[in-house]
């Protein structure tokens, strides 16, 4: 077995490449069963895996191979046709072959096992099926089977086809030049075939280069005046074009993952020695050393840019298996799915592939088994009853972006909520206030998942914290957007390569800290009075009032123990780090890093921010693993180690650390029930002297575009807003005003010279601009009188902040402004009415 | 004829400690660790050996002798263990020492018990004993 070691592992890796195709081509050969390129690519498949588990001596590997061959024989030549009972037993088999490859993997042979269940099937669907064809279907298969009895050698005789005419003739030069006699062959042979000279001219001049002259063939071709040297080029460029389509099909090859990694490393040792000496030949004068080290630092980048490449592999080699899974699934659902792909070339790092395997193959699970309705449910509503679930890949920002898209029956939302509220997880006010959008991402809760599996809430629940967490350990985002009757997509986002991350550089305690970008939302920084005021308290844990919402803050010298006065560590820079934090003793400069972690946003307060750069991370190796602080460590320009913060560790860390603090703010909030019905509500001025509001859960953020900014889109007022084109709303225009106001001209005294007061509000994943003329303020407001609205785009009045103030119907005022067109009549663009 | 082996051997708190040479990767000059807040102390921090992040134990805590004085700068002794390279701070490194298997016994009893679970044995050489360190319980932080 020993020496047979080699070759069984790379019958293995082999194997298992050829069956995820065959997998592939098995459900596409359903969908065309006549397409004979795929039959004889599953044909040679199995046939190979047959004759070297054979030679191997792998008997009942050889065996169901076997007997698949001779069914997938039939089906080239004609005499049987497929049906889905032949693609599930086909199936089948490539499972068992699967396992048994598997069972050869972990313990070297096949594992005790019976199939003959299996072959038997195998058996009679090759007896039935041919006995069927020929009898009842007569396809017109049948004419060309003629050409189809052929035997299997026809693949192999192809790939040794590019043999060249003179090869025997020129055979026997080869031990002597060999450098230019590969030339002369080709060469030779290329000038023969085009007529340009003869066999016996070439061979001359091959003798005499073996004769002893140094010249090339072309040459002496010419100086013969055979050729011209025009024809002697020419036949030279068809050489090299020839070379390089030979070296396509060569110019892969297998390498060790462990080689790529450690190259990786060595890779990050040169960056650092490259800024070590950049460093120095900043200070020099040399001009060499200058230009050595420009190169030096050139060089190294690319190098590490193409090291990367190395780990890098398409995504279409998981989505390989998807469309396998989607027939299985949908069979077992009595479904009819159709699985679309686009962007499987978009390629990440290796790792990462492995990471999104599961949670992907649960999604698409989900999608079929809740997503998609019965066919006879599709075909009520109107739709194909075969219903498609498109996967996508793309490269955005840095980001790999993944969706998984469904034209299903949509979630519903009301179920999802109910359930939602039912299990504790929100509060029914709560429930009240949530955005659609909110709403659909409820169901990656863990509470409303693990519940009953099968509630038949257009579930989606099972195990979606799962996939939730799993793509957030990878430093990813998910985001599930509905709509009824359409469908249902699942956005995921995911860093390119775990190896390399932008991140955030901090200082804290006199050491540094990489923050990774990905949680990062905002910096803020607070100075002299604000830093006194800004930040409050709340029974001893701080806050601050960030755009109106609470955000609470953690100090990282708290959390990691640093601060003066607590000690037990064994901290060099304790000393150093004893000055105090400035929010708590109210002076000096309070820097935020305001960060997102498992829905939770949390500021964190450090002493210093520097700067983002590129870390390569480390891992932190077992002794430190426990620690849920540290996501790694990486090694700064300077040589300098620093830590990588785990931001969702930090959260977690801190929340225990808060958790007295939460019980006291549960007591206090108990004192004041009614708080549940206030509504936080961002006010700004209206027209003369008017008052409107809208709810704060609806603002993204508040923004002072310069007027310059504004530019023109068709009939819209747009702005380049963190890189989208944001659609501009007047609120005057958004109301029942402007039917009094000369609204074009209205539109050209849009202010370009000032800063416009911009509230960005977010709707069913639409962002849009309100223009506004004063933000006034940002209040809570409990449920005090309402009037009904008097006129559209209002949901009603009420008193607020001691004013009557009008509430505006966001989603309302969103349509109005989309519908909206200057030209037309002032009825067009009036909301929903 | 008894087998011989080779020790790098070392010193902490005056004592002589020996880890077999093959497990060492090399001895480096101390340089400045970067402290990891929150780990246990006997963790002196990270220290960047070659563009590969290393921890480095204070051998010292880990044996729970006196703290190193000031005066003494650590060297750096780079070990092979089973989790890659970990880095032992001693004292000063002494020379390599061939000693004979026979010479070497188990760990008295009297030794303190935290000495004792961490020492294979002892090698009697003339006129001292070398305390022979189990460099993968040296590098064990007690919460794993």
């Amino acid at each position: 077995m020993n020496e047979n070691d080699d070759i069984v592992k790379e019958f293995l890796v082999e194997s298992h490449e050829n069956l995820d195709r065959l997998d592939r081509d098995l459900v596409e050969l359903e969908k065309h069963p006549s397409d004979r390129e795929i039959l004889a690519s599953v044909f040679r498949t199995i046939h190979t895996i047959k004759g070297t588990s054979g030679f191997l001596a792998f008997g009942k590997l050889e065996s169901v191979a076997h007997v698949g061959e001779n069914l997938l024989a039939k089906l080239r030549d004609g005499q049987l046709s497929l049906h889905p009972e032949l693609t599930t037993a086909l199936l089948a088999m490539v499972d068992a072959v699967r396992q048994m490859l598997a069972s050869i993997e972990a313990v070297g042979n096949e594992g005790e096992r019976d199939d003959q269940k299996l072959i038997a099937e195998l058996t009679r669907l090759l007896t039935a099926g041919s006995a069927a064809t020929t009898a009842a279907s007569p396809r017109s298969r049948k004419a060309k089977a003629g050409t189809g009895t052929k035997p299997v050698p026809k693949e192999k005789t192809v790939s040794e086809s590019p043999a060249s005419i003179s090869a025997s003739e020129a055979g026997p030069a080869q031990p002597v030049t060999p450098a230019g006699d590969s030339e002369s062959q080709s060469l030779g042979d290329i000038l023969i075939s085009r007529g340009e000279a003869t066999p016996g001219e070439v061979l001359l001049a091959v003798a005499e280069q073996q004769a002893g002259d140094p010249r090339r063939v072309g040459e002496i071709l010419v100086e013969q005046g055979a050729v011209k040297s025009q024809e002697v080029l020419e036949a030279l460029r068809a050489q090299q074009s020839q070379a390089h389509a030979q070296g396509a099909s060569e110019s892969t090859i297998r390498v060790d993952v462990g080689l790529l990694d450690q190259l990786m490393n060595l890779v990050g040792e040169l960056v650092l020695a490259r800024n070590q000496i950049l460093q120095f030949t900043k200070k020099t004068e040399e001009s060499g050393l200058v230009t050595a080290g420009q190169r030096l630092n050139l060089i190294a980048s690319e190098l590490q840019e193409s090291v990367m490449k190395t780990r890098m592999q398409p995504i279409g080699s998981v989505w390989s298996r998807f469309p396998r899974t989607v027939r299985d699934v949908a069979l077992s659902c009595h479904k009819q799915v159709r699985i679309q792909m686009e962007g499987q070339e978009t390629e990440l790092d290796k790792t990462l592939i492995e990471a999104i395997k599961d949670p992907l193959t649960h999604l698409v699970r989900n999608a079929i088994d809740h997503g998609i309705e019965l066919p006879e449910a599709r075909r009520a509503a109107g739709k194909d009853p075969e219903g498609v679930l498109l996967m996508r890949a793309f490269h955005e920002g840095g980001q790999v972006n993944i969706e998984i898209s469904d034209d299903g029956a949509g979630l519903n939302l009301q179920k999802v909520v109910q359930k939602a509220v039912q299990k504790g997880l929100i509060t029914s006010d709560h429930a009240a206030r949530m955005s659609e959008r909110e709403m659909a991402n409820l169901i990656f809760a863990a509470g409303l998942s693990t519940a009953e599996k099968v509630t038949n809430v257009s579930g989606r629940g099972v195990g979606m914290d799962v996939v939730k967490t799993n793509i957030e350990r990878i430093g990813g985002t998910v985001d599930v957007q509905t709509t009824t009757g359409k469908g249902t997509s699942v956005k995921i986002k995911i860093p390119l390569t775990l190896a390399i991350v932008p991140a955030l550089i901090v200082t804290s305690g006199g050491q540094r800290f990489a923050i990774p970008q990905v949680s990062l939302l905002e910096l803020v920084g607070l100075d002299g009075d604000q830093a006194r005021q800004g930040v409050e308290l709340i029974h001893g844990a701080p806050v601050y009032r960030l755009r109106g919402r609470l955000l609470p803050l953690v100090h990282l010298k708290e959390v990691l123990k640093t601060g003066g006065a607590v000690d037990g560590t064994p901290l060099e820079a304790s000393s150093q780090a004893g000055e105090p934090d400035g929010a708590r003793d109210g002076f000096e400069r309070v820097n935020i890093v305001v960060l997102q972690a498992d829905g939770r946003r949390f500021g964190l307060v450090v002493d210093e921010i520097s700067d983002t750069e590129e870390i390569v991370v480390k891992p932190l190796g077992r002794h430190l693993k426990h620690i849920s602080v540290y996501a790694g460590a990486s090694i700064m320009g300077d040589g300098k180690v620093a830590l990588i913060l785990d931001v969702l560790g930090l959260a977690q860390s801190s929340s225990i650390v808060a958790e007295t603090h939460e019980r006291a703010r549960a007591e206090q909030e108990q004192a004041r029930v009614q708080d549940s019905d206030l509504q936080k509500l961002v006010l700004f001025a209206g027209r003369a002297g008017s008052r409107m509001a809208v709810p704060l859960s609806m603002l993204a953020r508040l923004e002072n575009i310069p007027g310059a900014h504004v530019e023109r889109s068709g009939n819209q007022w747009v702005t380049q807003y963190r890189g989208q084109i944001l659609p501009l709303i007047r609120i005057s225009h958004a109301l029942e005003e402007r039917r009094n106001m000369e609204r074009a001209a209205d539109i050209l005294t849009l202010p370009t010279s000032v800063n416009l007061q911009v509230l960005v509000l977010e709707n069913q994943g639409k962002s849009f601009g309100l223009v506004v003329n004063e933000i006034l303020d940002i209040v809570e407001s409990g449920s005090g009188p309402q009037s009904p609205p008097t006129r559209p785009g209002v949901l009603y009045s009420s008193v607020i902040a001691e004013h009557v103030t009008e509430l505006l119907d966001v989603p309302a005022i969103l349509s109005a402004g989309e519908s909206y067109d200057p030209l037309e009549s002032n009825a067009a663009g009036q909301a929903g009415s | 004829m008894s087998e011989t082996r080779q020790f790098c051997s070392f010193y902490l708190d005056h004592l002589l400690f020996g880890i077999e040479s093959q497990k060492i990767q090399e001895v480096v000059a101390y340089r400045e660790l970067r402290p990891v807040p929150l780990a246990p102390a006997v963790v002196s921090g990270l220290m960047n050996l070659r563009g590969q992040v290393v921890v480095a134990f204070e051998l010292r805590r880990q044996l729970e002798l006196a703290e190193r004085p000031a005066n003494i700068t650590p060297v750096c002794l780079m070990v092979r263990s089973d989790q890659g390279t970990v880095c032992l701070l001693a004292d000063e490194v002494g020379s390599v020492l061939e000693v004979e298997e026979k010479t070497f016994e188990p760990a008295p009893e009297t030794l303190s018990p935290r000495l004792r679970s961490l020492i294979l044995g002892v090698h009697k050489l003339e006129g001292r004993l070398m305390h022979v360190l189990d460099t993968e319980r040296a590098c064990e932080t007690g919460s794993n």
